[in-house]
């Protein structure tokens, strides 16, 4: 048992949820206290076999299709209400051309400010995510095996990324491909998470001109680092903690 | 033409999250079949109410909207599931065949037994925690509680977590002389 002080702690320090100074403080007394140290590792343990569990259920293809059709009818039920003659034409035109305007304007500045906020490299890594998730561009080289997926890239770029499958962590090798980032040809990895796809961008340091960070772009969670002489950048639609922990698997190797 | 650019705008922004609703009603439900209906009517609902969705996290809105519809529907038809407690066997387990219990699957097995005996209140932090990957921000706007709550909320169903594989040890050891 952990002792009563730092129960919770432990929890937002697992989490990466304390700040700096919490954090810091957190190790301090991990040095001198068995007790957490050892509460620490089960918890980590617990949540690997979570992961490994693959315990994410995703939505059956029925019901996306149910969704898509029921909002598909949704809207052309009301344009059939629309045609009954005791509406007001005239105000209903006016109102629909208000709120068209004002949305159009709101739908503009959000995207502005999201897209203003972020880096150009993220921008460019999201839209090279987004070009690749398009049949058949994913992977030049489809394979799960990383001496096949390493060689490829030989000839392709004027560098050797580091290559290799975490399948055994939960997040299996797909294959790799050529990719764009500001100008400059970067080899591309694809990794899995449950039915997610991950791609990894990497350059070498400075190269680029990536800077390590992390956010959000249109829905979709990028993080850049560097490790090892490399530039990385990577973009997904999974969660955020499933990019920090490829990050970590990538300073292992 | 503003149903149009709203329903695109839904698409892009919503649609994407689909699985995640999924994910989540299927762990509050514990049945497949009943969060396919009430993750499809909160697809719905969020559709209707689209317009009250302004900008910023689109999952973590369409997420609550799922979670408040699954506590709708428990309350209405399975309300013994919201009771604060460990349920163990309310719901009819399937005998598992020696075959099913096969060494890959077991490890997964136990988990999901051992998370769908913790109460919703519990659950519902580790699967958006552990599987959706939510920051503690995200879990205390999808759940309506406090952000200081979750820390403790964690801790606690970690814990519970914890005891609910540990009660199964007897019975897999059990298992294990049969085969």
């Amino acid at each position: 048992m952990p002792c009563d002080y730092v129960e919770e702690r432990l929890h937002g320090y697992l989490d990466d949820e304390l700040d700096a100074a919490g954090a810091a403080e957190f190790e301090r007394h991990l040095k001198s206290c068995p007790e957490c140290s050892a509460a620490l590792s089960a918890e980590r343990a617990l949540r690997k076999s979570l992961a490994q569990a693959q315990l994410y259920e995703l939505a059956p293809a029925s019901l996306r299709s149910a969704v898509q059709a029921r909002i598909g009818s949704a809207s052309g039920k009301q344009t059939v209400t629309t045609m009954q003659p005791q509406i007001n034409w005239k105000w209903l035109a006016t109102a629909a051309i208000l709120l068209l305007a004002i949305s159009t304007a709101l739908l503009t500045m959000a995207v502005l400010r999201m897209r203003g906020a972020a880096p150009e490299f993220a921008i460019a890594a999201v839209d090279a995510h987004l070009r690749s998730l398009q049949q058949g561009h994913l992977a030049d080289v489809q394979s799960t095996d990383q001496h096949t997926v390493k060689p490829w890239f030989d000839g392709r770029v004027d560098f050797a990324p580091k290559v290799a499958d975490f399948a055994g962590d939960g997040f299996p090798l797909l294959g790799g491909r050529l990719d764009v980032l500001n100008g400059r040809t970067v080899a591309a990895l694809v990794y899995g998470r449950r039915k997610h796809i991950i791609n990894v961008f990497a350059a070498p340091e400075g190269t680029a001109s990536t800077r390590s960070g992390s956010g959000e772009i249109q829905g979709y969670r990028w993080l850049a680092w560097r490790a090892g002489g490399f530039d990385y950048v990577a973009v997904t639609d999974a969660s955020a903690a499933d990019l920090e922990e490829l990050r970590s698997l990538f300073g292992k190797i | 033409m503003l149903e149009a650019q709203e329903r695109e705008r839904f698409e892009a922004c919503v649609l994407p999250h689909l699985d995640a609703a999924f994910n989540l009603a299927r762990w509050l439900l514990r049945d497949r079949r009943d969060a396919e209906d009430v993750a499809q009517e909160a697809m719905l609902r969020a559709y209707r109410f689209f317009h009250t969705y302004r900008t910023g996290d689109a999952r973590a809105w369409l997420l609550q909207i799922v979670r408040n519809c699954c506590y709708d529907w428990l309350n209405k038809n399975r309300p013994a599931d919201l009771q604060d407690e460990l349920q163990e066997g309310s719901l009819p387990s399937k005998e598992l065949s020696p075959e099913a219990l096969a060494l890959a699957n077991q490890d997964r097995n136990r988990l999901v037994k051992a998370l769908e005996s913790l109460p919703p209140h519990f659950r519902e932090f580790l699967v958006l925690r552990e599987l959706e990957g939510c920051s503690y921000k995200e879990i205390a706007a999808i759940t309506s509680r406090p952000i200081g709550s979750v820390m403790s909320g964690l801790a606690r169903a970690r814990q519970q977590l914890r005891e609910a594989l540990l009660a199964q040890e007897p019975a897999r050891k059990e298992m294990g002389r049969a085969v």
